[in-house]
């Protein structure tokens, strides 16, 4: 692992029209590190990503992506460098392809030769059997298309991995399975993720360091040690904190 | 209900694990006909349109005349035995006619189907997926040609162009496209944000291939089935053409054109503007019906 940031956010701003969602955020994350973002619905968490997938193009500031500052338009080398796994796996694979015609997409725009063998190889590393290849995503349970999505991601063979939300459309046994899914993934690979989510424990369970976001400012960050001994600087990331608790206790 | 006992093949294409594209393809197909043939509404418009194709095929082997050859001195004779559906004013068989004619309606519904449907799905994609000016261009064309009801800007090219069949299926092509491109702009509209085409633009794909090969196959059922039900509307406008004389030019056994012919004798000879009339209305209602069904099962979300 080397100490190399592989990403670099440096005063990011965006804005929709009149709302200013992200302010002057800025944080970078180790090459091999997985980086947590939390937050409640509307901090900016997933804006965040969405920038730095290049799938929102209207920002200011500087995005830095394993050494090289990215403009608003990403050419076809960032793209296999850099991949995504959506929140809702019923809407992120098209509904018309089988598992195989979804796999097979990425590899032939980007006119790679042993399709076959990638294909393959994407299946099994996320715990998909063969026979599951030439299904449509009707076919498909929850869990086993955010198998899918995951294996499209990783088909590329990027060194980054975006994470929005990967298991928050799940059902919680599920939950757990695709985490671990993707914790063996990283080790094996040596990815850098950045997992954006709202819920504390699971930033806890994958991340080594963390950022609080509110209202589209970083408020703290923090590593998982910290999070652990439930002693945060800041007020509003105590509040989270004692809010997931507390949400926990009463459905227990 | 022949089914019951599923041979080889019913199970090879409803196999839950299928091991080639083909085979996925041909399952997804062979469900989609299974939820079609419960619909005995759609049942009956597909035979309609089966029919229709038959005769159209087989016109010369059904016909029992020359459509044709005139006989004058069997003017308007009543349908009987030996014309089925009677004569008319120059002594030409009706049934023979109303025969060939299903050629002409077909070969005037697919022209301006197959014309309409790909310029109408282009138009629509490229204007929801690109947006901009490129939407505001493409659209404001399209309320250009919407703001004309069809028939009279149909009647307005022919004029233009001069009557016959080929300038009336151009004039009916160039009125049918503008619902098309709504259709297929306000399906792209939804699609364009779905997460499953961020995923394609996030491999890299340009924007012709993501429309092409991502919105466009999402569009097509929508389409389809829009086209099915239109069918009816452009059998009615080439009738219509055909019934002012704008359309197929005698002696063509158009059936429109065969209805206007029979007008002057409708009180005393019914059945010379009765049957082409007819033949109009069942390959509508087939098309109806057809386009009903295939919305149930293309379209189910």
């Amino acid at each position: 692992m080397n100490t190399n940031p592989a990403i670099i956010v440096e005063k990011l701003n965006v804005s929709f029209g009149d709302s200013h969602v992200v302010k002057d955020l800025s944080f970078s994350v180790a090459s091999g590190e997985s980086y947590g973002i939390v937050g409640e619905s509307g901090s900016g968490k997933s804006t965040v990503l969405r920038v730095l997938a290049g799938l929102n193009r209207e920002w200011g500031g500087d995005v830095t992506i394993l050494g090289s500052k990215q403009p608003k338009v990403r050419d076809k080398a960032f793209y296999r460098a850099v991949q995504m796994v959506f929140q809702d796996p019923y809407g992120s694979l098209h509904p018309k392809k089988t598992v195989d015609d979804t796999l097979a997409e990425p590899l032939a725009i980007h006119g790679i030769e042993d399709a076959e063998a990638r294909i393959e190889r994407a299946m099994k590393d996320v715990g998909l059997p063969n026979s599951f290849r030439f299904r449509f995503p009707h076919q498909l349970s929850g869990g086993q298309r955010q198998r899918v999505a995951i294996a499209r991601a990783l088909v590329l063979e990027p060194r980054i991995l975006l994470l929005d939300e990967p298991t928050s459309a799940l059902d919680v046994s599920i939950q757990a399975e695709v985490l671990n899914l993707l914790q063996a993934l990283r080790k094996e690979r040596n990815l850098t993720y950045i997992l954006v989510s709202h819920d504390l424990a699971v930033v806890a369970h994958m991340c080594e360091r963390l950022l609080v976001m509110q209202f589209g400012r970083g408020v703290e960050e923090m590593t998982a040690e910290t999070l652990a001994a439930r002693s945060p600087q800041t007020a509003y990331a105590q509040q989270l904190l004692v809010a997931s608790e507390g949400f926990r206790r009463q459905t227990a | 209900m022949t089914e019951q006992t599923s041979s080889g093949w019913t199970a090879w294409l409803i196999t839950d694990s299928p091991v080639s594209r083909r085979q996925a393809r041909l399952g997804q197909y062979y469900r989609q006909w299974l939820a079609f043939r419960r619909n005995p509404a759609a049942v009956i418009g597909l035979t309609i349109v089966v029919l229709l194709l038959l005769a159209a095929a087989f016109a010369p082997l059904l016909a029992p005349y020359d459509p044709l050859a005139q006989a004058l001195d069997k003017r308007l004779l009543p349908p009987s035995a030996i014309n089925w559906f009677g004569t008319d004013s120059l002594g030409r068989d009706i049934f023979s006619r109303v025969v060939y004619g299903s050629r002409v309606t077909l070969v005037i519904v697919l022209l301006v189907v197959i014309t309409v449907g790909p310029i109408g799905l282009l138009i629509g994609a490229a204007a929801g997926y690109l947006g901009g000016w490129v939407d505001r261009v493409l659209m404001r064309i399209t309320d250009v040609f919407l703001a004309f009801p069809r028939l009279v800007l149909a009647l307005a090219f022919v004029a233009a162009l001069g009557p016959g069949l080929e300038n009336a299926v151009i004039a009916i092509a160039f009125t049918a496209w503008p619902p098309y491109a709504r259709v297929a702009r306000a399906e792209t509209l939804i699609i364009r944000n779905q997460d499953y085409i961020s995923a394609v633009r996030l491999q890299g794909a340009s924007q012709w291939r993501i429309v092409l090969r991502h919105v466009v196959p999402m569009c097509l059922p929508s389409l389809i089935v829009r086209s099915t039900l239109d069918m009816a509307g452009i059998i009615l406008t080439a009738a219509g053409l055909g019934f002012l004389g704008l359309g197929a030019q005698p002696p063509i056994p158009e059936w429109g054109a065969m209805i206007s012919a029979g007008r002057e004798q409708i009180f005393d000879q019914w059945w010379v503007a009765t049957f082409p009339g007819l033949a109009i209305c069942v390959v509508a209602l087939g098309f109806n019906l057809l386009g009903d069904g295939l919305r149930d099962v293309m379209d189910a979300r």
